[in-house]
């Protein structure tokens, strides 16, 4: 196949100890020491006040991650395909679900089962952005960030327009989280172009491959990458970061791995 | 987009298992659905179930999968020939080159619902043998099926509510177009539990009676459960397919609200448009549009309004959600099979359950099956969340 690529004009980035962009670039050059902290989850201020009491960590996890990233690259979020990346979507809200039908009592809230949908995430983005082009929700368990990048990457290829992709991950509660150890909230988002303009990062030539994916060089940072889904992207992450041009073979599906070819845009 | 061959179909809903038994009963005009008995759901409502599934088994070897959809989706695989027909596709281009796109809505929440009901008392841990990967997570029935297929190739779950395996058919042309893939098994497997149940009930849009899409007094859905599969490869000689093609989809957001559509069907036209704009045909080109049509007041009216307005009042259209039920993220490829049917067997389906035509809902409603000669049928699938997808099948040459 030929690579697929796109340049990226804009990252949006949360989690444990990296509160945005700026400063978990700076982690992953090295310039600042990794602090793990709990993910600082800000409240959805893009949605209209009536529809931000509805909303749970993982849509405002999503929405976050994709503002910062598309005001960074100034995009036109009224007109933006997008692709949303999750394992498993908001397990708070599941766990309540469950719980509910559990009791004696089944009767679910409307709000409940409306969040439930895996597109939620997308859902909200849309009603908050007024944004009526196409957006998919795809999962592909610990390798949904490679599944969500190929996915977009594909409909650049289809039709030369920005492109936003965001991967997100939020912990299960109690008793699900024994069964899914995710640690914590991580989300990244990628606005993604399919021409080279003053604001690029860096662009990205994606390929199959197949083989061991790669670590993180920073090695306190691994145990991220290993535990949360969306964190599979950082060893690309690292070499946009630190401006560097290489390849780095992210986690896809067994026996597959996502090549990436990064080259800086200085 | 270049038109890509369904070399392979197979569905399997309430209405049977396998093709022939859905055709047999579109034909005949017989529906699946009856009072809800499932589980232990206390609900007046009908359901279109699938009889038998907790008795079906999996492959040797497949027992982390476990669960009430992936036992769909193997009885459904199973049908057809479709295994043989991947086989062959497989040893065509490679097992690393047939992806794997397919839409769930709940994936294998109903093992959670069961496992949560029998937590231990003391530490509220989950029963040992749940298995988060293999069920509940909403990629399972994609590796599920990827690995039953022997397939190594790219794979994921669209998971967009009930539009969900619709959007898999244009995921699959896109990367196939991109050139990383050969093939694509596509399709939808949904299945009965009790989050979507007392779900809809407490939106107020189940019915109590089996699902009136169109009706004047239609109150609501019926929730049904199907798994429906179609291999796409590039257009081949004539003989290794059946005929039948993928011409194009369009997709769109309302951006208006989580769980209602937007009155006037702003997203469900724009959906339609880029589906005839992807297909490179006419709307007057169409013969047959199988409606989202799902019984609820609100989205019939809104689909109404947004097919008067991309094809006219005269277009045929029918939805047969009143003979399946609303298969939720199955609901996409099913009625892409259906429409199937439909072109090579040369007739329309008519929606069952219709007393009296929704006088605003101004569309030419089929209630009873008629012959045609069908060129181009468009089935639409739209979602919580505001997702619409419509896509447009055709015979080929």
């Amino acid at each position: 196949m030929k690579p697929l690529s796109a340049y990226i004009d804009g990252i949006g980035l949360l989690g444990p100890g990296l509160a945005n962009w700026p400063e978990g670039r700076d982690v992953l050059t090295g310039g600042r020491a990794f602090e793990p902290a709990a993910t600082q989850i800000p409240p959805p201020t893009l949605l209209p006040p009536a529809e931000r009491r509805r909303t749970g960590r993982v849509v405002n996890l999503a929405l976050a991650v994709g503002l910062e990233a598309t005001q960074q690259g100034a995009a036109n979020v009224a007109s933006l395909r997008a692709v949303f990346a999750s394992s498993g979507g908001d397990g708070d809200n599941c766990h309540a679900i469950c719980e509910t039908l559990a009791s004696v009592d089944r009767q679910l809230s409307p709000t409940r089962f409306h969040n439930s949908v895996h597109n939620v995430t997308a859902g909200y983005w849309s009603i908050a952005t007024r944004d009526t082009e196409a957006a998919s929700v795809v999962s592909a368990h610990d390798a949904s960030f490679a599944a969500g990048l190929l996915e977009a990457l594909a409909q650049l290829a289809a039709e030369p327009t920005d492109m936003l992709c965001i991967a997100y991950d939020v912990d299960y509660p109690s008793p699900l989280r024994e069964k899914r150890p995710i640690p914590a909230p991580f989300g990244v988002a990628l606005l993604l172009r399919p021409e080279r303009t003053a604001r690029s990062l860096s662009q990205i030539s994606v390929s199959i491959g197949s083989g061991a994916a790669q670590a993180v060089a920073r090695p306190d940072l691994e145990g991220l990458r290993r535990s949360i889904p969306a964190a599979r992207s950082l060893p690309m992450l690292e070499l946009i970061a630190r401006g560097q041009a290489g390849n780095v073979a992210l986690e896809y599906l067994q026996p597959l791995q996502l090549t990436v070819k990064v080259v800086p845009c200085p | 987009m270049r038109p890509l061959a369904l070399s392979r179909l197979t569905a399997t809903s309430c209405l049977g298992t396998g093709l022939a038994a859905t055709l047999d009963a579109l034909q005949s005009q017989r529906g699946g659905l009856a009072p809800c008995r499932f589980e232990t759901a206390k609900l007046d409502t009908c359901v279109g179930e699938v009889p038998g599934l907790g008795d079906e088994p999996l492959p040797s070897g497949f027992a982390p999968f476990e669960s009430r959809n992936n036992r769909l989706a193997w009885l459904g695989l199973r049908q057809d020939g479709f295994v043989e027909a991947v086989a062959r596709s497989a040893a065509r281009f490679g097992p690393r080159r047939i992806g794997v796109f397919l839409g769930t809505s709940t994936s294998g929440m109903l093992e959670t619902e069961i496992a949560y009901q029998h937590r231990n008392p003391q530490s509220g841990a989950l029963p040992a043998e749940f298995n988060y990967a293999g069920s509940h997570n909403c990629y399972s029935v994609a590796a599920f099926t990827r690995e039953a297929l022997g397939l190594e190739g790219p794979a994921a779950v669209i998971s967009t509510a009930c539009s969900s395996s619709a959007k898999v058919f244009g995921a699959a042309q896109r990367m196939m177009a991109a050139g990383i893939i050969d093939a694509a098994v596509v399709g939808g497997v949904d299945s009965l539990c009790l989050t979507t149940l007392y779900g809809f009930h407490s939106l107020q849009l189940t019915s109590r009676l089996p699902c009136r899409p169109f009706d004047a007094a239609r109150d609501g859905i019926s929730i049904g459960e199907a798994a429906a599969f179609a291999l796409l490869e590039p257009v081949a000689p004539a003989e290794s397919h059946l005929g039948i093609g993928l011409f194009g989809f369009g997709e769109s957001s309302d951006a208006y609200h989580l769980s209602s559509p937007h009155p006037e069907g702003q997203g469900a036209r724009a959906a339609m448009q880029r589906a005839l704009k992807s297909a490179a045909i006419d709307p007057a080109a169409v013969d047959y549009i199988n409606l989202h049509g799902t019984g609820t007041i609100s989205n019939d009216i809104a689909e109404s309004l947004a097919v008067e307005a991309v094809f006219g009042r005269d277009i045929a259209c029918s939805s047969t959600k009143g003979a399946t039920g609303h298969a939720l993220g199955a609901a996409g490829a099913l009625e892409a099979v259906i429409c199937a049917l439909a072109l090579k067997h040369g007739f329309l389906p008519g929606g069952l359950n219709l007393q009296v035509l929704d006088p605003a809902c101004r569309v030419r409603y089929l209630a009873h099956n008629c012959p045609a000669i069908v060129q181009y049928a468009v089935s639409n699938s739209f979602g919580f969340g505001g997702t619409n997808c419509s896509l447009i099948f055709g015979l080929l040459d």
